[in-house]
């Protein structure tokens, strides 16, 4: 596209900015993970590296964030199927009612966390604790699949949009069943949607709080919430910033994985 | 790939009665995802709402299942409630506005002059922010704008709006981002053939066609903010918003109906927004 | 159409779930207080300990109950279940009303309540009296925090002492000046450090004005912060609006009082001691002081719950947290006064007890214990109601505007 020199430029300072306002707190988040004031006093008085140390050495941080992969793992699993089935449902067929499902499979992401958080957790006590099941991984899981479907169908409707029925067809017509002709086709075709969903769906369960707090109870520690707690203590908030940089730093590579994907089959 | 004789019958029924059965089929795809979040969320949210018309006996902390409009009253006629109310939805529609003015440019530069190598690097580079803890990135603000600090704008409700459109930038980005590549370059340059400057085209081809986009970002910038009470627990000074009042009944009063009853209001405020984008399409682009 | 069809199934949602909920009959049996007394439900406290049961479930305070996981060398768990067998399994719960709930549950053995949580413990049949001959460890515990209004009821005792603390005033040196000894630096509306003052961000605040009242409004006549009438509340709540201009923000959690002060964004406010030892560790020019109106503060107790599971190692859980060495180390790592008298020898700093004014039975006499407001009135009176923690909560909601 033919842009003016002056307008490309504009953009070009426009991004520039952008990514400069988006990176400088991240910079402040790593400069006090080496900040020897641990109440994060600015200037920080002098650097050390005691807080890298002290997280490697946290049981307390590698169980959360154990306990916060497993969440994610579980919820993904969940939203890929359910959103994949809806998404099929939605986009290849009619019946009354499409648009509802497309507007209550928005819904949990689109009503603030906190409604969604306390109605499972009302849902969660009235309907599980009779049956003696309290609070803890699995409601978690449950509460983020409910949100994280969202990610998963979105993907896959634009990538069914994208494709269309036409393969489908000739695959049938040429003689494959429905299971066949979805393993050899269909799913070939939305498998790089289904990983960028499922990574999207994966990032959001990972740093999700609010819904997390209603839903965990007490015992279970996802990394949200062992931050949380931990920003209140003296002795741990510095290594909480730790935690926060190596995360920033871990997470270009399924970030990059992503990018790659989705861009796969997508493009023509 | 080769599975018995047997085993290929019985498969095969079943596929050809699938195949035949379109109705099935879409039962079978549709039921696991609807009882899950028609019956089991909506349930929720609906059994939330029931509890808004109850109330708790304030010593022994019980729920008092006799219906009552009390909690109702109280919200609407103790002013403070409408105060917060309209803070919160002032700070959502700033937050909005603002992701959108700082987004929509960095879209645009992202989806239209980058090569596609650099315009995936580039989609990364937004990207990562979001794995950084929401708490993290809200305290690094709390330090910034803290007198001593980098910015020293010290907080209250402008700290919070500027720290939640900073939090939720991502979410407008994205959108805009998708929906702007898809909009076919061929377009962008007869308007340009025929004439027209950057503004018109703007104006006429653009904005009409990103509006979906725009509208799928602003759904999670403002629903996000609606519903926030942590960020401006670190960085709002002495406000609080809508989210506050429902966070402290929940725990502090253990007074769940109260609490219920305030959160539907920020639920009734998102369905309305919603129900006014769904004509726009938006709703696909989320 | 589509509209109408999602407005049937929701109503459809709505009364399926009204008329699916029978009513909750209230838990314990114990009736709403009379106002001739509370009656908690009769439980017996156990007359005799047997051998443990091998676990034992607790919930508590975040640095209550520290086996390693979280630093290595602050670990008083793990000495406790080699010597007992008692397999110690901790939920940490992050307020009161949380502890409430879990107890509720049923799942639990132990509680460390505050006192804002106690009482609900007991007039909810949750916890039972404790017996405490079988606790060793009790006769050590100070004398100031025994069979008090928050951990007992008639003279019989709930639980035992955790520790305590009062809220202070704390303040900046280089920039209050002279040096404050009473609360009006905060409440008076002409107080030149407006924009800069903090206060606690709960509704237990409420008591803290009424602390001031107190002194300052005599005539108002209250006895008790937490036992307020109609009357009092209003005053109180109206000094609050009033202090509300002066108010910078309100705090809730420890560092960002700390960085408050550190950076002058606030200047001076309630704190508690743990704040200030760490502010002034931090380099951060800050004093504390009690004023002498007096303050609010705070006295956790262990409690055990009724239908406990594993009553014996509870009990050996609570003979433990209060033992001397025990009650040093969480009293350090938290920043309280211990309970237990002989703790004072034991903690790492030797100072550490006077530091927190652990012997110091004067200093705590000006202190009132967090506890909840109830109809009730706390003080006694039988001729008025007395506003409830409820009404508290959203009067809180309206002075913070």
């Amino acid at each position: 596209m033919k842009l003016s020199r002056l307008s490309r430029t504009l953009l070009r300072l426009a991004l520039a900015a952008g990514l400069g306002v988006i990176y400088v707190p991240l910079l402040v988040v790593l400069l006090n993970s080496f900040n020897a004031d641990r109440t994060f006093g600015w200037p920080p008085s002098g650097l050390t590296l005691r807080w890298w140390g002290a997280a490697w050495n946290s049981s307390g941080v590698r169980d959360a964030l154990w306990t916060s992969v497993q969440a994610g793992l579980g919820a993904t699993a969940i939203a890929l199927v359910l959103g994949t089935m809806a998404a099929f449902a939605v986009q290849r067929y009619r019946f009354f009612g499409r648009d509802v499902v497309s507007l209550v499979i928005i819904l949990p992401i689109a009503l603030p966390g906190i409604v969604t958080g306390i109605a499972l957790n009302n849902a969660f006590r009235t309907v599980l604790e009779p049956f003696g099941v309290g609070l803890g991984l699995f409601t978690v899981v449950v509460g983020h699949a409910t949100f994280c479907v969202v990610t998963v169908y979105n993907n896959v409707l634009a990538r069914l949009r994208r494709t269309g029925a036409a393969l489908e067809e000739a695959s049938a017509d040429l003689g494959a069943g429905p299971f066949t002709t979805f393993r050899l086709v269909t799913f070939p075709m939305i498998r790089s949607a289904l990983l960028a969903g499922g990574l999207l769906a994966f990032a959001l369960s990972f740093d999700e709080i609010i819904v997390t707090t209603f839903t965990a109870g007490a015992g279970v520690r996802t990394l949200p919430i062992w931050i949380f707690e931990n920003l209140f203590r003296p002795n741990q908030a510095p290594v909480v910033n730790v935690v926060a940089a190596a995360l920033i730093a871990a997470s270009v590579v399924p970030v990059y994985l992503a990018q790659r994907l989705s861009s796969d089959v997508g493009a023509h | 790939m080769d599975a018995g004789l047997d085993g290929d019958q019985g498969l095969t029924r079943v596929a050809s009665f699938l195949h035949r059965r379109a109705g099935v089929r879409l039962s079978l795809l549709l039921s696991a995802p609807l009882a899950w979040l028609g019956l089991a969320y909506l349930g929720a949210l609906a059994a939330l709402f029931v509890t808004a018309f109850h109330t708790t006996d304030t010593f022994t902390g019980e729920l008092v299942r006799t219906f009552t409009w009390a909690n109702f009253q109280d919200l609407v006629t103790v002013e403070v409630y409408r105060t917060i109310a309209l803070r919160s939805i002032g700070v959502a529609l700033a937050v909005t506005v603002i992701d959108l003015v700082v987004a929509f440019p960095m879209a645009f530069a992202m989806a239209k002059p980058a090569s596609p190598r650099s315009r995936r690097w580039l989609v990364i580079a937004v990207l990562t922010p979001l794995w950084a803890s929401y708490l993290v990135k809200a305290y690094a603000w709390r330090v910034m704008l803290s007198s001593g600090g980098l910015l020293g704008w010290g907080f209250g409700v402008t700290a919070t709006i500027l720290t939640l459109a900073y939090l939720w930038l991502p979410y407008m980005i994205l959108p805009i981002y998708a929906g702007l590549e898809r909009l076919p370059d061929s377009l962008l340059e007869a308007a340009g053939d025929l004439g027209a400057r950057a503004g018109r085209v703007f104006r006429t081809i653009v904005w009409p066609l990103a509006f979906p986009a725009v509208i799928a970002g602003s759904i999670f910038t403002f629903s996000l903010s609606l519903g926030d009470y942590i960020a401006v627990k670190i960085v709002g000074g002495r406000s609080q918003l809508i989210g506050n009042v429902v966070y402290d009944n929940i725990g502090a009063a253990n007074n769940l109906p109260f609490a219920a009853a305030v959160a539907t209001v920020p639920v009734v405020i998102m369905l309305i927004y919603l129900a006014a984008v769904r004509r726009t399409g938006a709703l696909e682009s989320l | 159409m589509r509209p109408t069809g999602l407005a049937i199934t929701a109503a459809a949602l709505v009364l399926v779930t009204a008329c699916g909920g029978g009513g909750t009959t209230t838990t314990g049996g114990a009736p709403p207080p009379g106002r001739s007394g509370f009656v908690p439900p009769s439980i017996d406290a156990p007359q005799n300990l047997g051998t443990g049961e091998g676990q034992v479930n607790v919930v508590a305070w975040a640095g209550y109950v520290e086996d390693g996981t979280n630093d290595p060398k602050v670990d008083w768990v793990t000495p406790f279940e080699q010597e007992t067998g008692c397999q110690v399994n901790a939920k940490v719960a992050g307020t009161s009303d949380e502890m409430v709930n879990l107890m509720k549950t049923g799942q639990y053995d132990a509680v460390s309540a505050s006192g804002d949580a106690s009482l609900r413990l007991i007039a909810g049949g949750t916890v039972a009296p404790v017996n405490t001959s079988l606790i060793p460890n009790y006769t050590d515990v100070f004398d100031g925090l025994k069979s008090k209004p928050w951990n007992s009821v008639n003279g019989v005792p709930y639980g035992v002492p955790h520790g305590r603390g009062a809220n202070l005033l704390m303040w900046r040196t280089d920039t209050v000046k002279p040096a404050p000894d009473s609360w009006s630096v905060v409440f008076d509306p002409n107080s030149p450090y407006k924009g800069k003052v903090t206060a606690y961000d709960s509704p237990i605040y409420i008591a803290d004005a009424a602390v001031y009242l107190m002194a300052t409004k005599p005539d108002l006549g209250i006895k008790n912060p937490y036992a307020l009438d109609d009357r009092q509340f209003q005053a109180a709540v109206d000094l609050l609006k009033q202090q509300k201009q002066l108010i910078g923000e309100y705090w809730s959690d420890y560092t960002k009082e700390i960085q408050a002060f550190k950076s002058g964004d606030s200047v001076v406010g309630t704190t508690w001691q743990v704040i200030v030892n760490v502010a002034k560790s931090e380099q951060a020019p800050v004093e504390a002081v009690l004023p002498k109106e007096g303050a609010t503060g705070w006295s956790d107790t262990w409690m055990v719950a009724a239908k406990a599971a594993h009553p014996n190692c509870a009990y050996k859980w609570l003979d433990w947290i209060i033992s001397p060495k025990a009650n040093a180390q969480v009293a350090e790592y938290f920043g309280e006064a211990p309970s237990n008298a002989k703790a004072c020898q034991e903690t790492a700093d030797a100072k550490h007890c006077d530091t927190f004014h652990a012997t110091d039975e004067t200093y705590f006499s000006k202190v009132h214990y967090w506890t909840t407001p109830i109809a009730q009135c706390l003080d006694g009176r039988a001729d008025v109601t007395c506003k409830d923690y409820a009404e508290w909560t959203r009067a809180w909601t309206e002075i913070k505007g």
